[in-house]
């Protein structure tokens, strides 16, 4: 019984065939499970580990290191404010203070009712516009405290659902098409990849793996 | 103020509005670059490269060509473009990706035909939602119009892209670990030796990993030729170069300069480029190069923008980021927060950066809020010389990675610089800004 619905599920096996292996399809999986829960459940976890030919604890591993992915549940709308140094500079720690206190949670927590979570974030690359800030990861920035106020009203009432969809949503845009070069060509620059690594690992006395 | 008028190579289209749609595109130019390149041999594509002399974009600096040559015979190889920019205060990437994705594409797609891939991996920073969006809109459009493909352009040549998301991490930007990413790990660097990519890379295979900014000259250099690249700049530093420009200016921005032949006090003050430091204030200090780079003061602001002139008077080019601080910037508040940027992106594989990191933001926590000890000063230096011995430019290396020497660079830069700030954050028991 699948956990990931027949949409994501057709989509991530389009992804997993990108790929010389189907590991490095593992966090455009993981992506995609957000899209479908807001956060990585863990039978979404396991559903990619088969999915990518590997155990559910390397899909965890590697989840816990990004901070993007998220094995816990996330508000609707998670809120990044920067306050790398350009962002510093221009007054982002006075606007993280103001969302703590608007919102009533300290960075890294989540509103009771579920709808923002907090995030202090480090450089977000829009250094011309401080203090950045993004929703989901648009770009909604500069802020100031009044504008934020107004940036979480026009959030709740839903005013900005085109711009910023819901929590998990990374990419929208589907790719259009599977790998065309030489099927032969591709099929032969695998094995020839594969035989590479089965003798590096006999080379090694079998220790190293893949 | 002496800003040349050198062509602008990888920001022609940014004036447009629809400049990341494959219509503007076209009718700018577009794929042109390639067009030519696919009557070349591969060869004659790379020495064309080589002769511009084109330093990668990225923050090494390695001669782009260079690269693509040390590709040993192998029949497989890869290529991956780097566009995973994290670099605190550096956002032209962002914009590139953003605004002008075919460029991107067309210039990983001569690079493939000069190396002869059959697969090219576009690695994109998670956070840039928009410019995966926009990328993946130009890939799909690049595909329908026969450039990528099967036979590209009737040319016989085969060549496949993806676009692959990474999912915050720092660390994901150093291209060992941009390719474990990539093989769906944690973002932990490799030992190098022996894990250089050109050698042993993606799968281990061979495999050349290049900067976004890196590939959007290369159309250019294609249709104009490598010497019309390399006739810009000056020494090593050749052609253009994107140049963030973020802090206290009037108009932050990013802005393509000529190498060499531009100063700091052009970007900073010229009215067309930063238009000056804010309000009535003055220059305390900048970063050249990324929040990696050693800082300098007011004294060095008529160095030349340029890879060797920066690095010989101690700090480097880097990212391109030039972050301005000006007299009212509490230098330790700064530190303290870049210090804190890298204690939170350490991967935790090296001891010196994992734990010296850790230690590093306490105690210039403490220094900004009231608890410092004066001979906190010392304990900080003695620190950075467990990361980086010697705390010298370039630094020494205890780690696998440069991340750890890198985090030395704006304390010893805080306290050699401005001492006296230090300490009047420990004697007054606060910071005088706040």
């Amino acid at each position: 019984m699948s956990h990931l619905n027949a949409d994501i599920r057709a989509r991530a096996t389009e992804l997993v065939a990108l790929y010389p292996e189907p590991r490095s399809a593992l966090i455009p999986l993981c992506h995609l499970a957000q899209e479908q829960d807001g956060w990585l459940r863990p039978e979404a976890v396991t559903e990619i580990a088969e999915l990518c030919g590997v155990t559910a604890a390397e899909v965890q591993g590697t989840a816990t290191f990004y901070d993007m992915l998220h094995i816990e549940p996330v508000g609707t709308y998670a809120v990044a404010v920067c306050t790398n140094i350009a962002c510093l500079l221009g007054g982002a720690l006075e606007l993280l203070e103001h969302a703590e206190s608007t919102l009533g949670v300290r960075a890294g927590g989540t509103t009771p009712d579920g709808v923002f979570t907090l995030h202090e974030a480090e450089c977000l690359a829009d250094c011309d516009r401080t203090p950045c800030v993004q929703v989901n990861h648009r770009f909604v920035g500069p802020q100031t405290p009044e504008s934020f106020d107004a940036l979480l009203e026009d959030l709740r009432a839903g005013r900005l659902a085109d711009t910023v969809p819901p929590h998990g949503t990374l990419v929208r845009v589907r790719r259009s098409t599977g790998l065309q070069a030489d099927r032969d060509q591709i099929a032969s620059e695998r094995a020839a990849m594969a035989d590479a690594q089965t003798a590096r690992t006999a080379a090694s006395g079998g220790e190293a793996k893949g | 103020m002496a800003v040349t008028d050198a062509p602008k190579i990888v920001t022609a289209r940014m004036g447009h509005d629809d400049s990341h749609t494959i219509e503007r595109y076209l009718a700018t130019g577009g794929y042109e670059g390639l067009r030519q390149a696919l009557t070349m041999t591969p060869e004659a594509v790379a020495a064309e490269v080589d002769a511009a002399s084109l330093l990668g974009r990225g923050g090494a600096g390695f001669p782009a060509g260079r690269k693509w040559s040390m590709l040993r015979k192998n029949p497989v190889t890869y290529l991956v473009i780097n566009g995973d920019e994290s670099e605190p205060a550096t956002f032209k990437d962002h914009m590139l990706i953003e605004r002008d994705p075919h460029q991107i594409l067309e210039g990983v797609l001569i690079s493939a035909y000069a190396l002869q891939v059959t697969q090219a991996f576009v690695y994109v920073r998670g956070e840039f939602a928009l410019g995966l969006e926009r990328l993946q809109s130009a890939l799909n459009e690049a595909y329908a119009h026969g450039a990528v493909g099967a036979d590209i352009f009737g040319s016989g040549f085969s060549v496949d892209v993806v676009v692959h998301p990474g999912a915050g991490a720092y660390i994901c930007g150093e291209e060992t670990a941009l390719l474990e990413s990539l093989e769906g790990k944690r973002g932990f660097p490799r030992i190098k030796p022996p894990y250089f990519p050109a050698a042993i890379g993606l799968y281990g295979e061979p495999t050349v990993v290049n900067n976004v900014e890196t590939m959007a000259n290369i159309p250019w250099i294609i249709t104009n030729g490598g010497a019309a690249f390399a006739a810009l700049g000056a020494g090593r530093s050749t052609g253009t170069r994107l140049f963030a420009l973020a802090g206290h200016v009037r108009k932050p921005g990013n802005y393509e300069l000529e190498m060499v032949k531009t100063t700091f006090r052009d970007l900073i003050y010229a009215p067309v480029l930063g238009g000056g430091i804010r309000g009535s204030n003055t220059l305390k200090a900048f970063i050249p190069g990324g929040v990696s780079a050693p800082w300098f003061g007011p004294d060095q602001v008529d160095l030349p923008l340029g890879q060797d002139e920066v690095g010989e008077a101690g700090s480097m080019l880097g990212s391109g980021s030039v972050v301005v601080m000006d007299s009212a910037t509490c230098m330790v508040r700064a530190a303290w927060r870049i210090t804190k940027f890298f204690a939170r992106e350490s991967c935790g594989q090296c001891t010196p950066c994992r734990e010296g990191s850790g230690w590093l933001e306490r105690i210039m926590y403490r220094i900004e809020h009231g608890d410092g000890r004066e001979e906190d000063l010392d304990l900080l230096m003695d620190l950075c010389d467990n990361i980086s011995p010697g705390v010298a430019w370039p630094p020494q290396q205890t780690t696998i990675c440069v991340l750890g020497p890198s985090i030395p660079s704006s304390i010893a830069s805080g306290i050699r610089m401005f001492r006296d700030e230090f300490l009047v954050h420990v004697k007054e028991g606060g910071c005088p800004y706040d």
